[in-house]
């Protein structure tokens, strides 16, 4: 009832902005991206009423990435889960022109499922082409990055009840890649901060907030030294905040969030920021529970796309050797069920995951145990049969 | 319209650059940090000195008038022969001017050493790109910022022992204020990473683990994505690097520095950093060991030192309410009066502030204690009077 009314609102909203779906005026439920990786939620949701199967891109990566893809799909097989799998391989080719894109099988299947798991992904240095994830967040507009850090029991930090979601605007910013020599040894780089995307990001941190009963959301600036740059990211999120009035905002300097951050984090509940400051405490509050190990990650883009993934490296000492930790990549394929509505699939798989940390027997060297990656996940699966 | 746009920032870019191809900066390698140092006594006196030594003070906004007082206060009860000279420079009190500035600037000249709070600036956009405390920054040319991280004995965090150093350039960086609007609805910000200052920054950290006794220095950057500032930054380092086999050097990209800190911060012994990750870094590891009200830190440039808190903030939301934490700025007081070779002062007074925080029994409310801020600087001046001889 309530889910469809904002719904509309939330459409209408696209609509103003003048954003079309392909062209098409309906659009479906699954396109707006909705509830995503609300981990923090206890309650079970009814389960919407799925028609069959869906299919989702896999994108299992390099180093450990084929290990711990193998790994989600076991985990994804004894939870039932009603996901069938299509993999691709991702490598930069050089298309007519010299432009870099990803093979065209992929981009096609991604088009098609619009949802997607990705591993880790290897980024060679002076390889000539961009960095495949840049690649990717081009090519479907991954325009949001979400982050929810949660301290995970059992698995000991300094920081204990972290509780927070870091959204992270993705296309703009310093990441605009324009930097020229002005004259030798005066380099100039350019960040640019457009009202266009800083409203988009700010409109989708309220409504996150909104659809995973989040109080406040946080806007993270540093506008004091930044006036126009910073001031219009931070205009168009006070101007959000004025259209989502249920949800309470605040507004704070980048450096004053650092000091409390790791002070007191449970102070803090979604976050919202421009690329580089995103970039900058999404890897800190990874830090607070743990490390990218633990913490799940999903890309929201235009035209309903989301792509899942976890963001540690490709850890090419360990690969092959049936010990990577399998954890990040399936908390955020538990995001990704979550984004599509199986939220009983996705709290059985959460709760077998946190359980079997929590019990300290069977976990990974990263973790502080012993086990080899194939037990953990075999301890994962035997655990999610259990609860059924 | 295009044309004249980048005509106009060339002229900004060029005053920019203008200001450090002057000769001051090179003379930096045979210059010792402490100029004043030189010019003094070398034994500091147990009782009186023979002259007062003149120092500029800038109380700022927020609290710090009051934590000025609380210096000036235990400066009077330890009979330091420091007198100050106050100017009060507020954007948000509209109390600046030009006139203030120059006022300001004089008196740094003759006195080459100052003590400062925050100048808060005001978010609004006004016009002006730049905030008069990056303006006094750049008039002094205060290039590099180095903050010392240090636990506190006696007060525990969730990371104890900690001993770090980080220096931040900034003077250039995201805080050029080089911004304009090229179309309607799009901001250009730029971030200016020049190879003079890249380098005078990583001479000065090395310099500065020199003459410390640290064993490592670790560049922080983004050279992944911003490739050619960053990668200058990192460049420079690396090079300058090579002029000190002894000190190990190493870099690190910023986000993960970041989660490194809060996960291992043992690892870090001196960052250095340009601008912006400067501000993050210090901010996060005041925290690290209990604030903005406990870290002191201090900037230099060739010619003169600042002596100011680590993490600036003017806590405005404290003002008169008698709870802020003079620690940092006690501190940082202390660190100046050993700048001045007053280190017979300079010790009584950092010892008496860690003697009360040892002790635990007045603390503000920052640290968990109930006391005031008054409160405190009276346990600080009574530890004054029983200070050990050395």
């Amino acid at each position: 009832m309530a889910g469809k009314a904002w719904r509309s609102t939330i459409l209408n909203l696209l609509r103003q902005w003048g954003l079309s779906f392909n062209g098409k005026d309906k659009i479906e439920a699954q396109e707006v991206s909705r509830v995503v990786g609300a981990l923090k939620k206890g309650t079970l949701q009814p389960r919407t009423f799925i028609r069959g199967i869906q299919t989702v891109t896999l994108i299992p990566g390099d180093g450990i990435g084929p290990e711990i893809s193998t790994a989600v799909m076991k985990i994804f097989e004894a939870a039932k889960a009603p996901i069938q799998w299509e993999e691709r391989n991702v490598t930069a080719i050089q298309g007519p022109g010299g432009k870099w894109m990803i093979p065209p099988d992929c981009k096609e299947s991604m088009d098609r499922t619009k949802i997607g798991l990705k591993g880790p992904l290897k980024t060679p240095i002076a390889a000539g082409h961009p960095s495949m994830n840049l690649l990717l967040r081009k090519t479907f507009d991954l325009y949001a990055n979400v982050r929810p850090c949660v301290s995970i029991e059992g698995y000991k930090t300094p920081y204990t009840d972290v509780n927070l979601v870091t959204i992270r605007e993705n296309t703009e910013g310093e990441y605009s890649g324009i930097e020229h020599v002005i004259v030798e040894g005066v380099v100039q780089s350019i960040k640019l901060i457009t009202e266009q995307a800083s409203e988009r990001i700010a409109e989708y941190a309220f409504e996150y907030a909104r659809n995973n009963q989040r109080a406040s959301v946080t806007a993270v600036h540093k506008a004091n030294i930044m006036r126009m740059s910073d001031g219009l990211f931070l205009r168009k999120c006070r101007e959000a905040a004025e259209k989502h009035k249920d949800v309470k905002f605040t507004e704070m300097y980048l450096d004053t969030v650092c000091l409390n951050m790791v002070q007191d984090p449970t102070q803090f509940d979604v976050l919202v920021m421009p690329n580089l400051y995103g970039d900058i405490l999404s890897d800190l509050c990874a830090g607070l529970i743990g490390g990218l190990g633990v913490t799940p990650s999903g890309n929201i883009g235009a035209n309903g796309v989301a792509i899942f993934e976890s963001v540690h490296g490709t850890a090419p000492d360990i690969a092959g050797k049936d010990m990577a930790n399998p954890t990040a990549l399936l908390l955020s394929a538990v995001m990704m069920l979550r984004h599509m509505g199986l939220h009983g699939h996705a709290k059985k798989i959460e709760t077998a995951c946190f359980d079997l940390i929590r019990d300290k027997k069977v976990l990974t060297k990263d973790l502080g145990g012993n086990s080899r990656c194939s037990e953990f996940t075999e301890a994962i699966c035997q655990r999610v049969r259990d609860l059924d | 319209m295009s044309v004249t746009m980048a005509a106009a920032l060339r002229g900004s870019l060029v005053t920019l650059v203008k200001g450090l191809s002057g000769p001051q900066w090179q003379q930096l390698a045979c210059r010792p940090l402490s100029v004043s140092a030189a010019l003094c006594g070398p034994e500091a006196p147990p009782a009186r000195a023979d002259a007062t030594f003149k120092v500029t003070m800038v109380p700022g906004d927020g609290v710090g008038p009051e934590l000025m007082t609380a210096v000036k206060d235990v400066f009077k009860a330890g009979d330091v022969p420091v007198e100050f000279e106050e100017f009060h420079l507020s954007e948000v009190q509209n109390m600046a001017s030009e006139e203030k500035l120059d006022q300001v600037l004089t008196s740094m000249k003759n006195n080459k050493v100052a003590m400062k709070g925050k100048i808060h600036t005001p978010m609004e956009f006004k016009g002006e790109l730049a905030s008069y405390e990056m303006r006094l920054r750049r008039k002094l040319d205060l290039f590099a910022n180095v903050v010392h991280v240090n636990s506190l004995p006696g007060y525990s965090t969730r990371h104890n022992n900690l001993d770090l150093v980080i220096i931040r350039e900034q003077t250039e960086g995201e805080y050029s204020s080089l911004e304009h609007e090229s179309v309607t609805g799009v901001i250009e910000c730029l971030k200016i990473i020049t190879r003079v200052k890249s380098r005078r920054i990583a001479k000065f950290a090395f310099d500065y683990a020199t003459k410390k006794g640290r064993s490592k220095v670790t560049a922080v950057h983004k050279a992944n994505i911003m490739k050619l500032s960053d990668g200058l930054f990192l460049q420079s380092c690396a090079e300058i690097a090579q002029l000190y086999p002894r000190i190990k050097y190493e870099n690190i990209i910023i986000d993960n520095c970041c989660m490194q800190l809060v996960q291992n911060p043992y690892q870090f012994d001196v960052l250095v950093m340009p601008n912006l990750y400067g501000n993050i870094i210090d901010n996060l590891a005041a925290g690290l060991v209990g604030g903005a009200g406990v870290v002191p830190g201090e900037s230099y440039s060739a010619e003169y030192a600042v002596f100011e808190t680590g993490a600036r903030h003017p806590f405005a939301q404290a003002v008169g309410r008698n709870i802020a934490n003079p620690t940092a700025m006690l501190l940082s007081a202390a660190n100046m009066l050993r700048h001045l070779n007053l280190d017979y002062h300079s010790n009584m007074v950092s010892d008496a502030v860690k003697r009360v925080i040892k002790q635990g029994k007045v603390r503000t409310r920052d640290l968990g204690g109930y006391s005031t801020t008054s409160d405190y600087v009276l346990a600080v001046t009574e530890n004054l009077r029983h200070r050990p001889v050395y």
